[in-house]
């Protein structure tokens, strides 16, 4: 049994399509991160899941039953707003039990859950105030409590830490966590921020223009992007995407970069076919993290660039070197000096590389 | 050297202080003279109502009364208690008590209904419906006299209080759903959102969560509808005559069907009172007027 299934489901506002066929099951108590730039329809799928949207084609199943006609307060799901959506004129015990309410639950049943769960996010001492008098981490508890007297089956965030400020995001961020690894109940989030997604997820979803690009777990989705928007997307700075071509000899495997003529031995990579390899136009993936200024593996290929830029951020720097007028981009350890304008002698990592297909951009 | 910079600055010190304190006279005179200019008709009509006909032949417009002669106002309120030709203000000040309370609600509780439905509920073709209802802020209204009195007619309202009701709150739509839902369109949809999945229904989440909160908009639509409602003339003269007119259309009989002598007294004792009501709902309710006009902009 699926926790949450999404089955070919479409939506068009108009003439816009703004999901295309997703597919998407998750398993009991899994946190399942929806995660992408904006407008790539991840708010819909959310609002589509919760029943505050209508489906164009495809059906959504909770725990198998086909809810897609069902109304949202029947999904036995709750949901937390990016704007914490607290009713202004209700204080925080009747914005929380505003839902239990609705339903006729016994008093003595919303009491109990009142008090069990306003102590455990730690907002019993707030219970009469109104939303106004809360601070912005306050409010987001609110509003978790609110969902939580509820006891659903599913959880729905929706970019619910992006109106805190930078440092209190961290905070809520783990206690996020922390929630879910404690009550393990079914979580669907989303964010676009690829920090949230990889450090709470069980599952990343990427989406854009309304499809999904990859479905995997946070460490496949870093290591083993499927295309090169995926590549591009996760990491900070983004993968080194470099242009070129594969030439393949007997035994041998080995790209080569537009403009260049030296050959980068390629033969560990696990390639998903390994046919028509010879001439194939490829992006050579490789992340700034995997490029070092020293050999540190045996495997590190060795490479002579010239520093074109430096840019310094504390703990680390960015270098930006150029390869055959491509830019690649390096994250090295700040307290290294390189000098600009000089060949630099370069390790690229190659058990951590990724190909793509240059014409369909698919990891091949 | 040091010692001359110093007085200087001193001097240009002192020539600011001057400039200050003549620019700022100034302006008190500049708004003395306004605020008697303003206040000068009312001073007129207070002064003139508490006179009796013979002070007001013998003295100027300006003079003050002798005493504080209410008699004027017992006439216009009261009449003088004979039959035929007296008319007098008080049950046109009921009918049009009677007229402006349940059209101030009906026409504020629908805008606010609209208001909601075009921003909370948003379906096919709204922004029509929504452009549809705010041509109805620019119709002339003595376009719509006539065909107005035939729908009154063959609805058996024509003059009637009843049927003033309707006018009024029918015209007072286009407006007071244009407050709504201006103000509506700054609370965010994800309060509706919560609420849906909480269990709420159209009507809960409008009487519980949006209603609670718009106290603001809510004044600046009463004081709205009172005082356009409350001063209208056109469609009470219109639409009603005799036993079933509103004040302002009694005001204008009384004071223009004057047989022998013009009682300027009685007069503007009538004018004052049929202005009461308005100025007593902007002093209860005009603070929230502003804050509640400028509440979009600073809400936060």
């Amino acid at each position: 049994m699926k926790t949450l299934k999404i089955d070919e489901l479409s939506k068009n506002f108009g003439t816009t399509e703004v999901l295309r066929k997703i597919n998407l099951e998750i398993d009991e108590g899994n946190f399942l991160v929806l995660l992408g730039p904006s407008g790539c329809g991840k708010s819909t799928l959310l609002n589509i899941i919760a029943g505050l949207e209508t489906i164009n084609e495809g059906n959504v199943y909770i725990d198998d039953y086909n809810v897609s006609k069902v109304e949202p307060k029947d999904r036995n799901i709750a949901m937390v707003f990016q704007s914490y959506a607290l009713y202004p004129s209700m204080n925080v015990r009747e914005n929380m039990i505003f839902g239990l309410k609705q339903a006729k639950v016994s008093k003595e049943k919303i009491e109990e859950q009142l008090q069990k769960v306003s102590k455990f996010l730690q907002v019993d001492a707030l219970l009469e105030r109104k939303p106004s008098q809360l601070s912005g981490g306050q409010r987001q508890r609110v509003a978790i409590g609110r969902a939580l007297v509820r006891e659903p089956r599913i959880f729905l965030f929706d970019e619910p830490l992006s109106n805190l400020d930078a440092k209190l995001r961290v905070e809520m961020r783990r206690e996020i966590k922390k929630l879910h690894q404690q009550l393990k109940t079914t979580v669907v989030y989303v964010t676009h921020d690829q920090t949230e997604a990889m450090s709470l997820g069980t599952n990343i979803a990427i989406m854009n223009h309304g499809v999904i690009q990859q479905n995997d777990t946070p460490e496949n989705i870093y290591n083993k992007p499927s295309n090169t928007f995926v590549a591009d997307f996760i990491g900070s700075p983004s993968m080194n995407l470099i242009k070129g071509n594969l030439k393949q000899s007997s035994n041998q495997i080995s790209f080569v970069a537009n403009g260049s003529n030296f050959e980068i031995p390629i033969n560990g990579y696990e390639f998903k076919e390994k046919s028509n390899l010879e001439n194939k136009e490829v992006y050579f993936g490789i992340r700034p993290e995997h490029i070092f200024s020293k050999k540190s593996n045996e495997g590190d290929f060795e490479i002579n660039l010239r520093a074109d830029l430096s840019e310094y951020i504390g703990h680390e720097q960015i270098m930006t070197f150029d390869y055959e007028n491509q830019e690649v981009l390096a994250k090295f350890p700040s307290t290294i000096k390189i000098e600009l304008s000089k060949n630099t002698k370069l390790y690229f990592d190659l058990t951590q590389i990724s190909l793509f297909d240059a014409k369909t951009e698919e990891r091949i | 050297m040091q010692d001359n910079i110093h007085t200087s600055y001193k001097q240009l010190e002192q020539r600011s202080k001057y400039t200050n304190m003549f620019l700022r006279w100034f302006l008190y005179l500049v708004l003395i003279l306004f605020a008697l200019y303003f206040i000068f008709p009312l001073y007129v009509m207070i002064v003139t109502s508490l006179k009796t006909m013979e002070e007001i032949r013998q003295g100027t417009l300006l003079t003050w009364p002798s005493g504080l002669n209410f008699d004027s106002w017992a006439v216009a309120w009261g009449g003088r208690g004979y039959g035929a030709g007296d008319t007098f203000l008080k049950p046109y000040f009921w009918n049009s008590i009677k007229m402006v309370v349940p059209a101030v609600f009906f026409s504020t509780f629908i805008g606010a209904m609209t208001g909601y439905v075009l921003t909370k509920w948003r379906f096919k073709g709204d922004q029509w419906v929504f452009l549809f209802l705010l041509f109805g802020c620019f119709i002339p209204f003595q376009a719509i006299l006539l065909p107005m009195a035939r729908t009154l007619g063959v609805l058996g309202i024509s003059n009637s209080v009843i049927g003033l009701v309707l006018v009024h709150t029918v015209y007072g739509i286009p407006f007071t759903t244009l407050f709504f839902r201006n103000y509506y369109i700054s609370v965010p949809t994800e309060l509706v959102k919560a609420a849906r999945i909480d269990g709420a229904g159209f009507f809960k989440i409008f009487f519980k969560i949006l209603l609670p909160i718009s106290a603001p908009i809510i004044v600046v639509t009463v004081i709205w509808q009172f005082t356009q409602i409350w001063n209208d003339f056109l469609f009470g003269s219109t639409f009603s005559f005799g036993e079933a007119a509103p004040i302002q259309v009694a005001l204008n009989n009384m004071v223009l069907s004057s047989t022998s002598v013009k009682e300027y007294n009685v007069d503007m004792a009538s004018a004052i009172i049929a202005g009461v009501p308005t100025l007593i709902v902007y002093v209860l309710a005009g603070k929230y007027f502003i804050r509640g006009l400028t509440s979009g902009a600073v809400k936060g």
